[in-house]
């Protein structure tokens, strides 16, 4: 077991992949010679080779499409979209193809395929560097969708991604790439598609979150045990399928829960979860479930005070946690 | 719409002689024709509903191309696909109970018209949205050359796929990679109501090739056995060179767009004089000539793939629905997850 950062661990799970499995191969913008803008594939080139790091076009539909036919053909590719706001032009081949192939085909086909896309903001990246796309992605059948908070989950959910049949989506939050340390389990250490984590138990309410807001919700966690008030933190790692029982369990343990992500409002994650303790232990509740979000504007803003305003962070989860815990 | 031959011409029918492959292209072309001719039937007798494309006109294209592959290779195709469907070797049956939506379609009735599949006959898909499958087409082709093996892919479209950038995308890695790779443009005139030259600054789809430094070639899709001996080459190329080409192929749809399209874009004029170079009956008359086959033996022919037309018609009617709780089947391989 060694601490290590959260791209540390995406590459070391590429790498373990590779190494592992002939079939597995990765296509995407610089992401040979120069190793990925974030660094995420540095030193594959040199070691597997051009044709199984393949620097593509700058040309997302290509990129996603060639991985749909690869995979088609019995191989593996995990394709690197180099921020996740750049996905639009493959929007098309991932949700009109990657997502019905094995339906349209009535099981004859499935598509063992990665789409690895580094999201998320509070890295100035301004209005096409800095989105968050898991609602979107999330709300199409037949993809699945993981959101790694930790160095642990990021190389784990990285391989069970890579081993799965189904097209999984895999957002890693570029902020944590080098902010988030952890201990990393040595060997595979797995970590299974569709399981939420309790990142810290509590009593009194529940915080629930992924990827950057989960640091942020654990930092507010342990403020708010200063002030006598045990929050539970409950990281869902996988947005599509959702751990729904993870989800109701937690908001009957505590009652009350509060919802971050930095993703828009507007049919966020936050109201499927919300939507999921209302149908489910609606009985259990001592307050309205609540919900901390980035707003329902277009996209985020360069300026700092403009993206401070328009994040979540430690603080604005303390003020909304008190107001839970207050109810 | 008038068209323009490429000034080199078409490689003349005396390449090709024998005459039992003749026989067999005659006969998968007739099967064609009268495969749709009942689709359409079928289609006024709301026996097949949704949107629906017929190849007819278009068969020297498909059975030109694809009579050149073998069991092996890829065919990756468009929403106008029954008859590459087909020729690629799936039972005529599994097709029309695909395009009557039933359990023993190729598809579970999934599909219909426009999105038959077939894993076994290497059939990957219509796709109906233009232009989508040539990245994807690309990708097979890169795994043929990832795992060493000696297959080839297909990838058929029509002339308005080569507006949309996913076919710029995907000749230009198909160049880049050396992709074993045909890609076939059926080059019908018009992309659904619009000419191609009101929608392409270039109307020699063959020309488009030369941005990629690829083989281009444009041949009379009206013949079958120039089409054939062209697409021979390309896939010889593809095969052994690993060198990618565009093949324009110049036909005519004597139907509108799809079957609920009024088809008044068009002179009935220019419709009657593509008609007068029909692919099948040409063939019939060279046949004639060269003393291989005789009217009793094209009526022979015809009575019989109308007779597995019908055998067709009549499966697909007498399969069964599929069941409503395999609706929520397949959402995943990993049906943990669904």
């Amino acid at each position: 077991m060694a601490v290590k950062t959260v791209i540390e661990a995406i590459r070391e799970g590429m790498d373990e992949e590779m190494a592992r499995d002939e079939s597995v191969f990765l296509i995407g913008e610089d992401v040979g010679n120069r190793g990925g803008v974030f660094l995420a594939s540095d030193g594959l080139f040199k070691k597997y080779g051009e044709l199984r790091v393949i620097d593509s076009p700058l040309a997302e539909s290509c990129i996603v499409g060639v991985a749909i036919g690869a995979a088609i053909n019995g191989m593996k590719p995990i394709a690197e979209i180099q921020f996740a706001d750049f996905i639009a032009p493959a929007m098309n081949q991932i949700i009109e193809e990657a997502a019905r192939f094995c339906y349209r085909t009535a099981g004859d086909f499935n598509l063992p395929m990665v789409i690895r896309a580094p999201w998320g903001g509070g890295v100035h990246g301004a209005l096409y560097h800095s989105q968050s796309i898991e609602a979107t992605f999330g709300h199409i059948p037949g993809l699945k969708v993981v959101v790694p908070g930790t160095p642990a989950d990021a190389k784990g959910l990285l391989k069970a991604a890579v081993r799965d049949p189904d097209p999984v989506l895999y957002l890693e939050h570029k902020r944590t790439y080098r902010l988030v340390k952890g201990e990393v389990p040595d060997g595979d250490g797995v970590v299974p598609i569709g399981k939420a984590d309790v990142k810290r138990q509590g009593k009194d309410l529940s915080l629930i979150a992924y990827g950057l807001m989960l640091t942020y919700c654990l930092e507010a966690a342990e403020k708010l045990a200063a002030e006598g008030v045990s929050a539970e933190v409950l990281d869902l790692r996988t947005i599509k399928p959702i751990d729904q029982a993870a989800i109701i369990a937690t908001a009957r343990k505590t009652g009350k829960v509060l919802v971050v992500h930095e993703d828009n409002r507007f049919a966020g994650i936050a109201a499927e979860v919300m939507a999921i303790i209302m149908e489910n232990a609606f009985d259990a509740l001592d307050a309205p479930v609540m919900r901390l979000t980035g707003p329902d504007v277009p996209a985020m803003p360069f300026n700092h005070v403009l993206e401070e305003a328009f994040m979540p962070n430690v603080d604005k989860i303390l003020a909304k946690a008190r107001e839970l815990a207050a109810y | 719409m008038k068209v323009e031959q490429r000034p080199a011409g078409s490689p003349s029918k005396e390449a090709l002689t024998d005459k039992a492959t003749l026989l067999t292209l005659y006969r998968e072309m007739l099967l064609i024709r009268r495969f749709e001719e009942k689709t359409a039937e079928m289609y006024q007798a709301a026996k097949i509903g949704g949107f629906c494309h017929l190849n007819i006109g278009e068969e020297a294209t498909i059975v030109g191309t694809i009579s050149t592959l073998r069991p092996t290779d890829y065919v990756y195709s468009t929403y106008r696909e029954h008859g590459h469907a087909i020729a690629k070797g799936i039972d005529p049956k599994a097709v029309m109970a695909e395009l009557f939506g039933k359990e023993t379609g190729t598809s579970r009735g999934r599909g219909g018209s426009m999105h038959l599949f077939s894993q076994e006959h290497r059939f990957y898909g219509g796709y109906a949205i233009v232009g989508q499958a040539l990245p994807i087409a690309c990708g097979s082709a890169y795994a043929i050359n990832y795992e060493e093996k000696d297959e080839v892919v297909m990838s058929i479209f029509g002339d308005g796929a080569t507006n949309i950038g996913a076919f710029h995308e995907s000749l230009n890695v198909a160049k880049l990679w050396h992709l074993p790779i045909v890609f076939v443009c059926v080059n019908n005139l018009y992309g659904m109501g619009t000419a191609v030259s009101r929608a392409s600054a270039v109307t020699e789809i063959w020309k488009k090739a030369c941005a990629y430094d690829m083989t281009g070639e444009r041949v009379d899709g009206m013949d079958v056995l120039a089409v054939r001996r062209i697409t021979d080459q390309l896939v010889a190329q593809a095969r052994e060179k690993h060198e990618p080409s565009l093949l324009e192929c110049l036909t005519y749809r004597y139907r509108g767009h799809s079957m609920s399209d009024p088809d008044t874009y068009r002179g009935k004029d220019e419709i009657k004089e593509w008609q007068t170079r029909d692919a099948i009956l040409s063939l019939g008359d060279y046949m004639k000539k060269q003393k291989m086959l005789d009217d009793q033996e094209i009526q022979k022919i015809d009575e019989e793939v109308t007779a597995q037309v019908e055998e067709a018609v009549k499966f697909a009617e007498e399969s069964p629905e599929p069941d409503p709780k395999d609706l929520y089947r397949d959402v995943y391989a990993d049906e943990v997850a669904s």
